[in-house]
């Protein structure tokens, strides 16, 4: 016990008494940290919200990019396609995709269809721009602003290769790296499913 | 363009009044809050006993880190009063009859039978138990049963209990006490549930950390099995060497390994799964280092004076007062709360006599450099004898007046209270990190000024003494030579891409690509290199190795450190050590810390098991997103220099 004393200076402090919200739960942790419900435009024009209408509910796999990207995002995207295909054989679970632009300004919805189908980027998948702000508070929530401010400004890609996926309602999360192979990207997916949605691993 | 924690927009001077705000609660904290002189002493307290009011103080509790809520490794834990909990130290192990144990009968082979309870098959283990062929018992003599489970844990009594994940309920785990010569069963039951409060996965893979242990038994990352499975690990605690150069003395005695730790190491995960409570201590003792000072090389007593402590920092959540992981976060997270075997800032009074203290850095991310305080002389030096470097004890002891420990680095040191007798000690990590980014920045902060994690206070009983004073340079294991000419040289570096995805020699793990074989009993060299900016904790599983080049020393210098530590400095140095090894780095390592743009050369032998294994940045967060590799050990190896 803190001696007499100690214990005014606490309370001069305002550290004691102190009385904490209840916890909450894993998913409520994880939106209200990370998942801003921004209103957001898909590619195919139509307006949803991130928490609500892109992640709720769903095991979800998530990046950055921006359609005139010419060095890292196409073959990030273009991994992400390949595994998507192999999941789509080993599990029975439908897994989303969703990308969001950087560079919301000059990605326009119609922009963003053309990137889709230019990668083949068709079913459960969904290339979301907006309102700048929106997809700047997205792209810091989701840990992809680089710690220093100088170096985040000068470059807004330095963190772009960690993919995020997980299991929303369950709250299991983690980063997948963008440039591995599709094989093993689909493999990490799986680690967020239930045992019953998998058909087969590979090998390990 | 700035924004806090909350989301909202903020303008770049309000942005760098909240960092200020986390610097001037980081003093705070490093002070431990222990004082109203402490307060006075860094002119936060004025004379009327209020605090002054210093620019952003009142952003406490707002939550989340000070660059926005994810990506700079810091966070903003409420406060808690540190030295109001004893330091819990970790119940020993117990093991139970074979027949006990739940569940079928252990098997050489693993049991894939499906269980009809879960559906899953009884065992996840995929490889059998190399260790009976050659001779070991099945099943082993000692035979224990530990279950990961979900248990309410108190780490402050300032903060609500906290659901961890725990071997048998606590936190750390139950300390193994094992014996070369006598091999352990250990059948590992996955009870966790899915149910996670933000972070964890319930799938789990327990590795045995600087065991010389068969590739099935490791923990190896890709080894991991779900709830309601469990996993035999067999751990023979046999010799390096006992198959292999050293067959006629069932090994070689100078690769015993003391201090050792269990920890979770699931693929992609790990860092969660740790952070949330997953880890141990694992002691071996032999007919010298025997945990009774009246014999052998009469070290301090197991488990009076001989007491293992895992250091570690963690988050918690200003709202809700529950730990909290930076999920998104993948440079590393930095706590602001230390906790020393699980409970924030404890307490540990001690008998005036010698201790053995073994110390440990669970992470996730943060490097350590630990100094003994007194309060009342803060910059008085006190140093003490570090005995063991990792897993090894020493040639000798070597006085110091520190310990650097990257996570995963052990350390056990023989600190003599008699000279402190009714005194009040601190350990005070005072090493510079400010964030999750990069990793030291090589200076350490003055005396008093670090962050105190564990108050020691002298007021025990005086009882007798008999081991053996550490000043008298007793001698413990010679080091086996690594002077021979290794049959490879393969160069490492590890690095980061452009778009942030950690790398090996430019590549990404991968449980199923085995990037190199190396062949039994060969001698290798291993170059590490480091990229810029960045520190890495270096881990290579199964042997240990001896640094040739570069090895890593104290952090500071003259010019950092006004008491001069230079006396010491020729055997440690914060950079540019090209030369040899002196002091505590003569030893058998397992953890090397890579600096930025370091150089460090290690050789090893991989003796008697065959299998896979990783090598991998023990910075957690760092080997979830792939700066690990696997290689295999076989009977030819391969010559790929840079795999």
């Amino acid at each position: 016990m803190p001696e007499p004393g100690k214990r005014n200076l606490f309370a001069n402090l305002g550290l004691v008494p102190r009385t904490f919200a209840p916890p909450d739960s894993g998913r409520e942790v994880m939106r209200k940290r990370y998942f801003p419900n921004v209103p957001l435009v898909t590619h195919e024009g139509k307006p949803v919200r991130f928490y609500d209408d892109l992640l709720k509910d769903r095991i979800v796999v998530l990046n950055l990019m921006y359609a005139d990207c010419t060095t890292l995002c196409p073959m990030i995207t273009a991994n992400l396609v390949k595994a998507q295909k192999i999941l789509a054989s080993r599990v029975t679970q439908e897994v989303f995709f969703i990308s969001l632009t950087i560079k919301p300004r000059e990605d326009t919805p119609e922009k963003l269809r053309a990137y889709a189908a230019m990668h083949h980027a068709t079913k459960n998948w969904l290339f979301v721009t907006g309102q700048p702000d929106n997809l700047e508070l997205l792209r810091q929530k989701l840990g992809y602003a680089d710690a220093n401010p100088d170096k985040d400004r000068k470059d807004r890609a330095l963190h772009s290769g960690m993919v995020r996926y997980g299991n929303e309602p369950l709250s299991q999360w983690s980063s997948i790296q963008g440039s591995a192979d599709p094989d093993w990207i689909a493999e990490e997916i799986t680690y967020v499913m239930p045992a019953s949605a998998i058909r087969r691993s590979s090998a390990r | 363009m700035y924004f806090n924690s909350r989301g909202e927009k903020v303008s770049r001077a309000r942005w760098k009044e909240m960092y200020q705000a986390f610097q001037n609660r980081q003093e705070l904290i490093k002070a431990g809050l222990t004082s109203r002189r402490d307060l006075l002493r860094m002119g936060l307290l004025g004379s009327a006993g209020m605090l002054i009011a210093k620019s952003g103080l009142s952003s406490w509790g707002s939550g989340g880190c000070q660059y926005g809520s994810t990506g700079c490794g810091n966070c903003a834990s409420p406060p808690t009063t540190p030295w109001t909990l004893p330091m819990p130290i970790p119940p020993v192990k117990q093991a139970i009859p074979v027949s006990s144990l739940t569940g079928p009968a252990p098997s050489i082979n693993p049991n894939t039978a499906t269980n009809p309870a879960t559906g899953l098959a009884y065992e996840g283990r995929t490889r059998a138990h190399q260790a009976p062929a050659l001779g070991f018992p099945f099943p082993a003599g000692v035979v224990y049963q530990v279950t990961q489970q979900q248990s309410q844990i108190n780490v402050s009594n300032q903060l609500p209990l906290q659901n961890l994940w725990t071997f048998d309920g606590v936190s750390p785990g139950p300390t193994y006490v094992a014996h070369y010569g006598t091999p352990v069963l250990v059948r590992n039951i996955n009870n966790l549930p899915v149910s996670n409060g933000g972070f964890g996965l319930n799938s789990v893979s327990t590795h045995l950390h600087n065991g010389h242990t068969p590739s099935e038994s490791d923990g190896f990352p890709c080894d991991f099995f779900a709830a309601g499975q469990y996993y035999d690990q067999y751990y023979p605690n046999a010799l390096a060497g006992f198959n292999s150069t050293h067959i006629a003395t069932h090994g070689d005695i100078n690769e015993s390994l003391s201090t050792l730790w269990y920890h979770d190491h699931r693929e992609n995960f790990t860092s969660q799964n740790v952070y949330k409570g997953l880890l141990g201590f694992y002691l071996l003792f032999n007919q010298f280092d025997t945990g009774d000072e009246t014999t052998g090389f009469r070290l301090p007593s197991f488990p009076n004076y001989d007491i293992p402590m895992a250091f570690a920092d963690r988050c918690f959540d200003p709202q809700t007062g529950m730990m909290v992981f930076d999920t998104f976060n993948t440079d590393g997270i930095l706590g602001d709360k230390f906790l020393v075997n699980g409970v924030i800032q404890p307490v540990l009074h001690v008998s005036p006599r010698r201790y053995r203290l073994r110390w440990l850095n669970t992470g996730p991310s943060r490097f350590l450099q630990v100094y003994l305080t007194d309060l009342t002389s803060p910059s008085t030096p006190q140093p003490f004898y570090q005995v063991s470097n990792d897993g090894n004890l020493l040639p000798r002891p070597v006085q110091v007046p520190a310990v650097a420990l990257g996570v995963a680095e052990r350390s056990d040191v023989i600190i003599d209270f008699s000279r402190y007798a009714g005194k009040t000690l601190y350990l005070e990590n005072r090493l510079d990190q400010p964030n999750g980014q990069g990793g030291p920045t090589g200076s350490v902060v003055a005396g008093g000024q670090g962050f105190l994690m564990l108050k020691i206070i002298v007021d025990g009983p005086v009882v007798a003494d008999n081991s053996v004073d550490p000043a008298t340079l007793p001698a413990y294991y010679a080091l086996p030579s690594v002077s021979a000419t290794p049959r490879l040289q393969r160069s490492f570096n590890f690095d980061q891409t452009r778009d942030g995805q950690w790398t090996i020699n430019g590549k990404l793990f991968n449980c199923a690509t085995t990037r190199f074989t190396v062949q039994q009993n060969s001698l290798e060299e291993w170059a590490f290199d480091g990229g810029f900016g960045w520190s890495h904790p270096i881990h290579v599983h199964f042997e240990e190795f001896q640094i040739t080049q570069g090895a890593p020393g104290l952090y500071g210098s003259d010019s950092d450190d006004h008491n001069n530590y230079s006396r010491w400095g020729s055997q440690y140095c914060w950079s540019g050590c090209s030369s040899g090894s002196t002091g505590v780095n003569l030893s058998r390592k397992d953890v090397v810390r890579l600096i930025p743009r370091g150089n460090v050369k290690v050789r090893m032998r991989f003796r008697d098991w065959l299998g896979r294994y990783p090598m991998h940045c023990h910075n957690v967060i760092h080997e979830d997103h792939a700066m690990m590799l696997r290689f295999d050990v076989a009977t030819s190896g391969d010559t790929n220099t840079r795999p």
